[in-house]
């Protein structure tokens, strides 16, 4: 389709050619030596040489509706201040030289005298109505497209005929709903002129079904027109009204989209400590310390991979996923190792050694880092964001979403299908009868809160991509991360998946009620409210961490 | 609800995950009386006496003490009904003294400010020594319970439950663990205990309940199966059939 | 761990501490040529130290004795440390930088009109003494009577009481709160009319703190010594066997929450007097968890190891970052690790195990003294 259109137009534009060509020569040459004694009748050249605002302007709509090949050209020129005028006629400057704008030809080389066309907000505002117009006849698909938004965003009643023409343009058919609104909004503008109600109207009812801001505040200036019929004035006001229900709509579902977002985070670093306290019983407050190396293994991949080989820079990220997994559960069989295995069936004593472990690492980070915030960059294909209907996705969001999704799946998968996850289930259920099955208990235990680790350190990466990577990353998502686990009930990821969507859901659906801070504290306190009533969380199961 | 039963329990059901631990079972025992219950594992005995002291909830049926529906209360409350509980794996303070040990289980302050300001009385020594030596253990009163060998913390469970002075005992295999001597002795002490009170015993030792001497019960898949004097039911051709035919 | 309920080391330190504290005041006192004179530095830093031996004591009572391992006793010495610092700062009258004598300063800066409700009283002593124990004793109560009654224990407890104080921390944050903000309560001048940087006053100040803790420590002895502590202990190990002898563990757990939480505002009060400012980093859960291995340093459930870890772990701390500040995080943490690692009793741990060794057989060991109820 695309592909034909831009056939159409190359044709159109060759088609053009030959016309202007023999309009050429009927010009008196251009000779510098020789001073134009008699006002030749002005092309759209002549006008834009001129050193008048009017003149310019005048050119520059003729230029417009020429439809010429060679106009947009000098359009383009102007508005980037390219375009020099001298012997009534105009110049573009490239990076070559000096290029005859009327002809295409190389200028002489010998030009003096040139000044540029001189720009005001008159001319620019006519300049952007004829470059539209140009476009709309010979411009690709989505240049029409973006004219016609830019006539829509500043309606000039000068358009309509333009409109009109490409309306009955049988090429402009996939553009008929575009082409309708830039013409609605032009009927709909202070300048235009009264048409019949049933078209005011249509008009109403084609801004209408657009939606968005910029709609929404045409309608509801056109709701105070007084040219307007009154029922369109009233039509508009409901439209607007309309429009707000629509555009609330999707604010609910932009903050959806938010609180999904957080949810994932929060899923993320909570799914370590549900492997580490809902499978092993063990309260490991050194898991928010494990994400941090997580985050800091991201940058230290990311410098590595940038000196090394910089043509994987852009997959960097993906190269310290298996990294963070290796370090941070490393790490985790460490500490466990040495550590936590001296301290089982003593939750409390644990939970301070590892405490004790966290202000290491902390502080370790920071005698090599040091105490403030390196930089993670975001990789060009992750940055940015796309609207989908009326939403604002942002990549990296869309991207630690999906990963959450594919983390908790594998996750599954590892618990419910692999030797190690069956071994996890029966060191769970019964340690001694799996001792006594000749399951290696001590290998189990280490093996699973090295998989936990590892999560954690996953969980950093991502982070790492929407949070401040510093020593206290940790300690911001201790709190709720316990707090998931313990809500969707201990030993149940899916109970922790619940939880972290309640938590994100919740969270960012109270911010824009209460703020951002008092949402949390009323979270928080609801949660804690509710383990008060259910101490074992929403889904509760059973586990060697809740044994009574 | 009949007066004369100090305990009555009927139709009572109780599931876990579908599971049916006790199956309409219905038990009364009279004022004074001693009972012996017997049934191979899982017959339902300990579950039984969950729901007599209130740490399960029956789904159905009643169970009344003294006229008071046992089911609307929680276990604190029922302990002050007078209904005294030793479990069947010995359940004792162990980072207390004997002493501490029977000192908090002494029938009087329950009251925690009450508590707070407490100071051993006179009588409360009485009572204390007095137990010591029912139960034998006044040489060991400053050890830590924990310290105790399995018989002596079998007895001074009962001691425990003797300082609660309950109407009822339930009893929960007292002499597991305990050697022949031992075993006899803990028989004279509960029948002498069953001079004041009302007793349960739960017991699987065959010589211990005959020693006892007393009306058992069978249960067997959470329901009573036979009653009567120990030769009666061991001669019931289902309760043989119980027990052997497993 | 079996409990030697004599606190017989309690009498003692009870008595060096008051002895300590005045005879460390005295010497403030004394002409700053003399040798046995004491700075001004010296005297804040004992005030600051005896203070969370308070905390710490809190502490004890509800880990050490009822095996509920609290990570957010912070909070109720802060709210105590914010009953006094509302206080100090109507004390300050009109000598605020705005010289608004109704309106604290940040209230102006705010360009609030009235104080807020909860600011009634507060230029009383007597109401703002009672506010600032009652307040936090009433936060205690009602979460302990939730959270022992639904039998919530173990990890589960600590976990929410640390929500409990992350909660606070966000909320004393806010602007909107009245309590501050950020900067928290400070530039207190006096208290009951004397002026707080007089060293007569700053004197007082440290011989009062040293003679409540001689008293709070002879009252907790008094209290554990007692028959309530040794329920305290059979609720610690075996909660459910304590039901059936008719005891409401729920009533005896929060009973001692409360006088704890009391405790630990006391701590609070006495600590933004000497120190002179509270912000909301008080409420941070770090510190909570800072107190509990104090506690763990001196050896749990003994009353006098918890005002000797308090007392040590803060001087180390206080040396540490004099000396070597960036190597202090590593310390307390070595510290956690070894304490749970090694020295299970603490100090006290160590102290006793010496004599007494003689007399008495090495006392059976509870492994799981949470397991049992968590």
């Amino acid at each position: 389709m695309r592909k034909a259109l831009l056939a159409l137009a190359f044709c159109t534009a060759l088609a053009c050619q030959p016309a202007y060509a023999q309009e050429a020569p009927a010009l008196p040459p251009a000779a510098p030596s020789v001073a134009a004694p008699v006002q030749t009748p002005a092309d759209a050249y002549t006008d834009m040489a001129s050193t008048h605002f009017d003149a310019i302007i005048r050119g520059v709509e003729r230029l417009g509706r020429s439809g010429e090949a060679r106009a947009l050209a000098a359009l383009q020129a102007l508005e980037a201040h390219k375009l020099l005028a001298g012997n009534d006629t105009v110049y573009i400057r490239t990076d070559t030289g000096l290029v005859d704008a009327r002809t295409g030809q190389n200028a002489p080389a010998d030009l003096t005298g040139l000044h540029p066309v001189r720009l005001n907000n008159r001319v620019r505002q006519t300049l952007a109505s004829a470059r539209a117009e140009l476009l709309l006849a010979q411009g690709t698909q989505a240049e029409r497209r973006d004219a016609l938004a830019q006539i829509q965003a500043h309606p000039d009643a000068a358009m309509l005929p333009v409109l009109d023409k490409a309306l009955a343009d049988p090429s402009n058919k996939s553009l008929a709903g575009s082409l309708n609104a830039a013409r609605a909004a032009i009927l709909l503008s202070p300048g235009a002129q009264p048409v019949a109600l049933s078209e005011q109207l249509a008009a109403v009812a084609a801004i209408k079904a657009q939606g968005g801001l910029a709609a929404k505040s045409l309608l509801s200036r056109a709701a105070t027109l007084v040219p307007l019929a009154p029922q369109t004035r009233e039509a508009a006001g409901k439209a607007v009204a309309s429009i707000d229900f629509r555009l609330k709509l999707w604010g609910y579902g932009q903050d959806l989209f938010y609180g999904v977002s957080l949810s994932s985070v929060l899923l993320l670093s909570a799914m370590g400590l549900a492997i580490t306290f809902g499978v092993m019983g063990v309260i490991n407050m050194a898991h928010g310390e494990l994400m941090m190396v997580g985050a800091y293994t991201t940058f230290m991949v990311e410098r590595l991979v940038a000196a090394y080989i910089p043509a994987l820079a852009p997959f960097s990220l993906i190269l310290a996923l298996p990294v963070a997994f290796v370090v941070s559960g490393g790490l985790g069989i460490l500490i466990e190792r040495s550590v936590i295995r001296f301290l089982y069936g003593r939750p409390l004593e644990t939970l301070l050694a590892s405490w004790g472990v966290s202000l290491i690492l902390q502080q370790a980070i920071r005698s090599v880092f040091g105490p403030t915030n390196v930089a993670v960059t975001t990789p060009g294909w992750l940055g940015g964001s796309f609207a989908l209907g009326g939403l604002e996705i942002t990549t990296v969001r869309l991207a630690i979403f999906l990963f959450a999704i594919a983390v908790m799946a594998a996750l599954t998968l590892v618990l419910k299908r692999t030797p190690l996850g069956l071994h996890m289930r029966a060191v769970t259920q019964n340690r001694r009868m799996a001792a006594l099955m000749g399951i290696r208990t001590a290998r189990v235990d280490a093996l699973t809160f090295g998989l936990g680790s590892g999560i954690a350190g996953l969980a950093g990466v991502a982070v790492s991509q929407i949070d401040n990577v510093s020593p206290n990353l940790g300690q911001g998502y201790i709190i709720d991360s316990f707090l998931v686990v313990v809500f969707g009930g201990v030993g149940n990821l899916w109970g922790s998946l619940a939880a972290a969507l309640a938590l994100g859901i919740g969270g960012k659906g109270l911010e824009p009620l209460i703020g951002a801070v008092s949402g949390k504290i009323l979270l928080l306190v609801l949660v804690i409210l509710f383990i008060q009533r259910h101490p074992r969380g929403m889904f509760p199961m059973r586990g060697r961490g809740i044994e009574s | 609800m009949t007066t004369d039963a100090l305990l009555d329990l009927r139709d009572v059901s109780v599931s876990f995950d579908g599971f049916r631990a006790i199956n309409n079972l219905s038990l009364r025992l009279a004022p004074g009386e001693m009972r012996a219950i017997i049934g191979p594992n899982g017959a339902g005995k300990t579950t039984m006496m969950d729901i007599i002291t209130g740490k399960t909830r029956p789904d159905t049926g009643t169970v009344s003490f003294r006229g008071h529906d046992l089911t609307r209360l929680d276990e604190p409350a029922i302990a002050e009904l007078g209904i005294g509980r030793k479990f069947q794996k010995p359940t004792v303070f162990e980072a207390l003294s004997v002493w501490d040990n029977l000192l908090l289980a002494l029938k009087g302050l329950r009251r925690p400010h009450k508590l707070l300001f407490a100071r051993l009385s006179s009588s409360e020594v009485q009572r204390i020594e007095a137990l010591l030596a029912t139960i034998r253990l006044a040489p060991e009163s400053t050890r830590p319970a924990g310290g105790l060998s399995h018989g002596q913390k079998q007895w001074l469970e009962i001691g425990m439950l003797l300082a609660q002075e309950p109407d009822l005992l339930l009893v929960d295999e007292p002499v597991a663990g305990m050697t022949d001597a031992e075993t006899a002795a803990t028989a004279d002490l509960l029948r002498d205990i069953n001079r004041s009170r009302s007793v349960v015993v739960v017991e699987h030792d065959m010589d211990f309940v005959r020693a006892l001497d007393v009306t058992v019960t069978v249960l067997h898949e959470g329901t009573v199966l036979a009653e009567g004097d120990l030769d009666t039911v061991s001669a019931d051709p289902r309760v043989i059939e119980v027990y052997l035919g497993r | 761990m079996s409990t030697d309920f004599s606190f017989r080391s309690a009498r003692w330190t009870a008595l060096a501490v008051v002895v300590l504290a005045v005879v460390l005041a005295f010497a403030s006192l004394l002409p700053q040529s003399s040798a046995l004179s004491v700075s001004p530095f010296v005297v804040t830093l004992c005030g600051k130290y005896l203070s969370y031996a308070l905390l710490a004591l809190a502490v004890d009572l509800v880990w050490g004795f009822a095996g509920i391992l609290t990570l957010g006793h912070a909070a109720f010495f802060a709210l105590g440390a914010y009953g006094m610092g509302m206080y100090l700062t109507r004390e300050i009258g009109a000598r605020g930088v705005y010289g608004n004598p109704d309106l604290p300063d940040f209230m102006v800066f705010l360009s609030w009109h009235r104080l807020p409700w909860y600011w009634w009283g507060s230029n009383h002593f007597a109401i703002s003494l009672a506010l600032m124990l009652g307040v936090p004793a009433v936060l205690a109560g009602l979460f302990g009577w939730l959270a022992f009654r639904s039998r919530v224990s173990g990890v589960y407890l600590s976990i929410i009481t640390q929500a409990l104080t992350y909660a606070l921390m966000l909320a004393f944050f806010q602007n909107g709160m009245g309590f501050g903000g950020n900067n928290g309560l400070t530039g207190f001048k006096d208290v009951l009319g004397f002026d707080l940087t007089a060293p007569g006053t700053r004197a007082t100040l440290l011989a009062l703190t040293g003679l409540i803790l001689g008293a709070v420590l002879m009252g907790a002895r008094f209290l554990m010594g007692g028959r309530y502590g040794r329920l305290l202990v059979a609720v610690r190990d075996t909660e459910s066997r304590t039901r059936f002898l008719a005891y409401r563990p729920e009533q005896i757990k929060l009973l001692v929450w409360v006088v704890s939480a009391l405790i630990a505002a006391l701590g609070g009060a006495l600590y933004v007097l000497q120190i002179g400012i509270v912000n909301p980093g008080e409420f941070a859960p770090a510190n909570s968890i800072e107190a509990v291995i104090w506690v763990a340093v001196g050896g749990r459930g003994t009353l006098t190891g918890a005002v000797i870890g308090a007392v040590l772990v803060n001087l180390g701390k206080t040396l540490f970052t004099a000396i070597l500040p960036e190597f202090w995080l590593y310390g307390l943490g070595a510290l956690f690790l070894a304490t749970t690692l090694f020295l299970p009793h603490g100090v006290m741990g160590l102290l006793r195990h010496v004599p007494r060794k003689r007399e008495e057989e090495v006392t059976p060991e509870i492994t799981n003294p949470e397991g049992s109820n968590a």
